[in-house]
């Protein structure tokens, strides 16, 4: 993200009618700020990221993922601004930091980057306290490692923990289909990496709950096959029993152990399973009888599904007991008016389900309040289609036409916050992986 | 390609034209031959003389007649041909989200299963297509579900199943790369392709 720094300007006038080149020990600040609001009660706290020299890479990174976590005001310094060099001394007590000027400009939260000794040196300040809350240091792969902007991105999920108790989702990927490639990309829609072929068609990636693996349909002369791909490297993997018809819309169950699909037929289209840890014990959970049975979605406890099915006309979310019993509607519609629903996706706390209906013959995403089995549409603007729920369950990614061609947008759906991701070419069906862990991280297949 | 038989009968006029023509064009030179001298002889050649030339002439004629004729039967029996694998891979099409056969295709498919009926070595994959408009996934399914429908037309109509193959391409390959209503009507609908027994293929 860059920052304008004519917004800057016309902001600094404001800034300096306080007495900011009085204070800060090291630098004066010379351009102005945003002035934000200080922690009150319905207003996201302030949070600045102090610059200060070296570090601009995972800096920016940091910065970008902190403003993309949605749980704060992000206060812009320009990057003369902050601390010297010797900021950070191993062994000495932290330089005082002119607290006072921080809550001028509306910080509840500082964060200190700086090169140490054993890595780099993390240091929260909680500028309403006027002390230092978190420090940390961490050793940090080179910038041209593979694994530096993951691990960027895993030191933003903790400073969002430091402040709010609960991780960011910095740390995660989407996966999504331009020019029926499947591609990964980072959360902050950087570092695109190609998963599937350039001569293959392919559909539809559904990430295993632990991020190593990715399920995809692969379509060739109007059929298709369930591939599993080992993103550490391995071999693929065909999906039991799909070999022959078109296999569609691939989910792995919250274990990870089952996938569940759907395969159309001449008798229709219906959802299967199979045990994708033996590679066996395909079952048929739905019998459809010409109507459509597909786009299966596991509530995170693994016991229900949502689905959706043609049962009684056009598309609508239905749902059932993992073993294909209980089938019930979902999410109500009024027959003969509402339109076609699809592409549900069930959120992480199991509290709503995720779809897009169409709306004037427009997809629109709605949520599914699943207790109250109340829906509310979220966006009007355009087409807005494929919603996947991002691992906090309050952002979701969806594929919208609002800038002209289909690309992916990210919205916060507490705060209504919306943004793009850039990707060239038209992209479709994105799918959010959980947090990503360990040894996954760094793995390019 | 319903109005065959009317074909066949203008055909056959035509021939019989070419047959008539044949047989008349000859024999105009003749009245030129009229004896004009006393030389017997002379006479005597030139009469044989015109004679020979009038049953060259006819001959020509008649060679040019035939080879007129065998050349219409063969434009004809491609144009049979063309007919047929017009009939057998026209389209059918799809109201919006829907899989039902339109009332305005029926026709179109029985003539498929006409053709099938009389050609036992014919076998068709049946792709069913959807516009862009609606889910990607879902147009799978729909699309599906639209090449399962004919197919179900045509063995209703006694085509054995076995001899139907059903696939989908969803949105995924548009006939009309328009983004407009006629596009989209123009991409809601099912391919036919021969896979087997296409040649020699007979009227029903």
């Amino acid at each position: 993200m860059t920052y304008t720094r004519s917004a800057l300007l016309a902001t600094l006038v404001l800034a300096a009618a306080s007495p900011l080149a009085a204070q800060d020990s090291t630098k004066t600040i010379d351009q102005g700020v945003r002035v934000g609001i200080t922690y009150t009660p319905g207003v996201r706290p302030g949070l600045v990221v102090i610059p200060g020299p070296g570090l601009d890479s995972l800096r920016a990174i940091v910065q970008r993922d902190l403003d993309f976590s949605d749980r704060f005001e992000m206060l812009v310094l320009p990057p003369t601004a902050g601390l010297p060099s010797d900021a950070f001394r191993p062994g000495l007590a932290p330089p005082p930091l002119n607290y006072q000027l921080y809550r001028t400009l509306g910080a509840s939260y500082a964060v200190e980057l700086a090169a140490g000794m054993g890595g780099t040196l993390i240091r929260l300040h909680d500028v309403g306290a006027g002390k230092v809350l978190h420090e940390a240091t961490r050793p940090f792969p080179d910038q041209a490692d593979p694994g530096f902007r993951l691990g960027a991105h895993r030191l933003s999920d903790e400073i969002v923990r430091w402040i709010t108790g609960t991780p960011g989702i910095a740390s995660s990927r989407l996966a999504l289909v331009i020019d029926r490639r499947v591609w990964r990309i980072d959360s902050d829609g950087g570092d695109i990496t190609p998963l599937t072929g350039a001569g293959e068609e392919a559909l539809s990636p559904a990430w295993s709950p632990d991020g190593r693996k990715l399920a995809f349909t692969l379509f060739a002369g109007g059929r298709g096959s369930i591939v599993l791909l080992d993103l550490s490297g391995g071999p693929r993997a065909t999906v039991p029993s799909t070999n022959s018809y078109l296999n569609l819309t691939p989910m792995f169950s919250p274990d990870g152990h089952t996938l569940a699909f759907a395969r159309s037929s001449e008798e229709g289209t219906d959802i299967y399973t199979a045990d994708v840890v033996q590679m066996c014990c395909v079952q048929r959970l739905t019998v459809g009888r010409y109507a459509d049975n597909l786009n299966p979605t596991y509530a995170p406890d693994g016991r229900r599904l949502a689905f959706v099915s043609t049962r009684a006309g056009l598309p609508q979310i239905y749902a059932m007991a993992s073993d294909g019993t209980d089938q019930e509607l979902l999410a109500p519609f009024d027959y003969g008016v509402t339109g076609s629903s699809n592409a549900p996706e069930w959120s992480p706390d199991g509290a709503r389900v995720v779809f897009h209906r169409e709306v004037d013959r427009s997809p629109q995403l709605f949520l599914l309040d699943v207790a109250g089995g109340r829906v509310r549409q979220l966006t009007s603007a355009g087409r807005n289609e494929d919603p996947t729920w991002a691992p906090d369950g309050r952002h979701l990614a969806f594929v919208s036409d609002r800038s002209g061609r289909r690309q992916l947008w990210v919205i916060d759906v507490e705060s209504g916050r919306i943004r793009q991701l850039n990707t060239s070419g038209n992209a479709r069906l994105p799918a959010w992986s959980r947090r990503l862990a360990g040894a996954s991280l760094t793995t390019n297949p | 390609m319903r109005n065959t038989p009317a074909t066949l009968v203008g055909l056959s006029a035509l021939l019989l034209v070419a047959a008539c023509g044949g047989k008349t064009a000859p024999e105009q030179p003749t009245p030129q031959s009229t004896p004009t001298t006393s030389d017997d002889a002379a006479m005597r050649r030139a009469r044989q003389d015109s004679i020979d030339a009038a049953a060259r002439a006819r001959a020509d004629a008649e060679a040019r007649a035939k080879a007129d004729a065998e050349a219409r039967a063969r434009s004809d029996a491609s144009g049979m041909r063309t007919s047929l694998m017009d009939a057998i891979t026209s389209k059918v099409h799809f109201d919006y989200d829907k899989a039902d056969i339109r009332s305005d295709d029926e026709a179109a498919l029985d003539r498929k299963a006409a053709i099938l009926a009389a050609n036992s070595g014919l076998r068709l994959k049946i792709a069913g297509n959807a516009d862009e408009r609606g889910s990607d996934e879902y147009n799978l399914a729909l699309g599906n579900r639209r090449g399962a429908a004919a197919k179900r037309y045509l063995t209703s109509k006694g085509v054995d199943a076995g001899r139907l193959e059903v696939v989908s391409y969803g949105e995924e390959k548009p006939a009309n790369p328009g983004h407009d209503e006629a596009a989209y009507a123009d991409n809601r609908r099912d391919d036919f392709e021969i896979t087997a027994g296409g040649d020699g293929l007979v009227q029903p």
